[in-house]
């Protein structure tokens, strides 16, 4: 096995690779959550807004990195075993860019021809603030289930 | 990189040896992982698909703020997930101390480290069901949405179907772990893995748990955060 070979040249190091890898993903983790409650008050539209949300998930994809190179130990595997394994994952970039894309796209086509999906967009429903048990489910179950009918 | 390799990469396709340099199981526990890492990409696309196609979304810091024990107009977005988090990620840790332990044949710390990865899996599912009930009593479950959208318009049902569906699956795969994980308990204390001579079931039940974890991180960013 190959561990046998390998764990021999770094036996000393690999508890503190350990203890490396788990401090990066704890630091990882606190930024992002310090940049999740910077993002709070924020207006929704706003370009710093896009640009957190844009570096947390930078932030996302290094800890994906390090779980799966150093725990997963991936990193330390022959390089065959490693292609097998992350080239078949990079179909991720055209599943994501063509659906997100997909998606956006229909929300402005229903925006542009689907007036009452506008218009559904636009009303907003005031009892939310004071009521907070009894009313909810009067109040706002009623207009969710006309909208499924739209779509 | 590879630097426990001896073979020289013209030689690895030629036969009699793995071109993968891994145990054939630990091999198909990979590509168990990555055939499971396309399903739950496909959950997640799809809800990312969902959302750009609609005008509006619930705010994530006004569903998810509250907290056990506290009282209950709290407002503490954030707080209680970021533990779910922290606790998945140690649990992962110990994990990889059993996986390192068993490749020295350390008996008594693969237990010791098995039992903390337990006995975070199962704090992590306590977690998730207050939560769960939690929203439940709210009014959120399949199918009805109590919550309004960022800008005070009405929401559909996506965002709790979503919700609900994705972090189940995610709680059923944490779940079947700590199942795998007290297996390989018993077999470590019944001495099987002495007998064989090698800890490489461990090791499998690891990058099961690792994968867990790392799903964990998707779930949490595209629910909790962005």
């Amino acid at each position: 096995m190959s561990h046998t070979a390998t764990h021999e040249e770094h036996n000393g190091g690999a508890v503190k690779e350990i203890v490396r890898v788990t401090i990066i993903l704890s630091v990882l983790t606190a930024v992002e959550l310090i940049l999740g409650f910077w993002m709070m008050g924020m207006p929704l539209d706003g370009r710093l807004r896009l640009a957190i949300k844009g570096a947390i998930i930078i932030l996302m994809l290094s800890k994906a990195f390090y779980i799966v190179g150093y725990f997963m130990h991936l990193k330390h595997e022959v390089k065959n075993l490693i292609m097998t394994i992350v080239v078949p994952l990079g179909l991720f970039i055209w599943f994501i860019t063509a659906f997100l894309i997909d998606g956006n796209s229909f929300r402005n086509l229903r925006n542009t021809y689907d007036p009452y999906f506008k218009e559904r967009s636009t009303i907003k429903v005031e009892k939310k603030a004071e009521a907070k048990h009894e009313e909810k489910k009067t109040e706002t179950v009623a207009p969710v289930e006309e909208k499924k009918v739209v779509e | 990189m590879s630097t426990s390799t001896t073979v020289t990469p013209t030689k690895l396709w030629s036969g009699g040896k793995s071109p993968f340099n891994v145990e054939y199981g630990k091999l198909m526990m990979w590509y168990f992982l990555m055939s499971d890492a396309f399903t739950f990409g496909a959950f997640l696309i799809s809800y990312g698909t969902i959302r750009f196609s609609t005008n509006g979304w619930p705010d994530p810091n006004e569903v998810f703020k509250s907290f056990p024990f506290a009282p209950e107009g709290v407002h503490a977005p954030l707080v209680f997930v970021s533990i779910m988090t922290f606790i998945l990620i140690i649990s992962s840790v110990t994990m990889v101390l059993a996986v390192h332990a068993g490749q020295n044949m350390d008996k008594k710390k693969v237990v010791t480290n098995l039992i903390w990865t337990i006995l975070g899996g199962i704090a992590f599912l306590s977690c998730q069901a207050w939560e769960w009930n939690h929203l439940y009593h709210e009014g959120a479950w399949w199918g009805s949405n109590p919550f309004l959208n960022h800008d005070g318009t009405a929401s559909s049902t996506n965002f709790t179907n979503y919700f609900f569906t994705i972090t189940g699956f995610h709680g059923f795969h944490v779940f079947s772990g700590v199942i795998i994980n007290i297996v390989m308990l018993i077999m470590t204390l019944m001495d099987k893995f002495e007998q064989r001579g090698h800890y490489l079931m461990i090791e499998k039940a690891g990058l099961y748990w690792h994968f867990v974890d790392l799903v964990w991180v998707f779930v949490f960013t595209c629910f909790y955060l962005v």
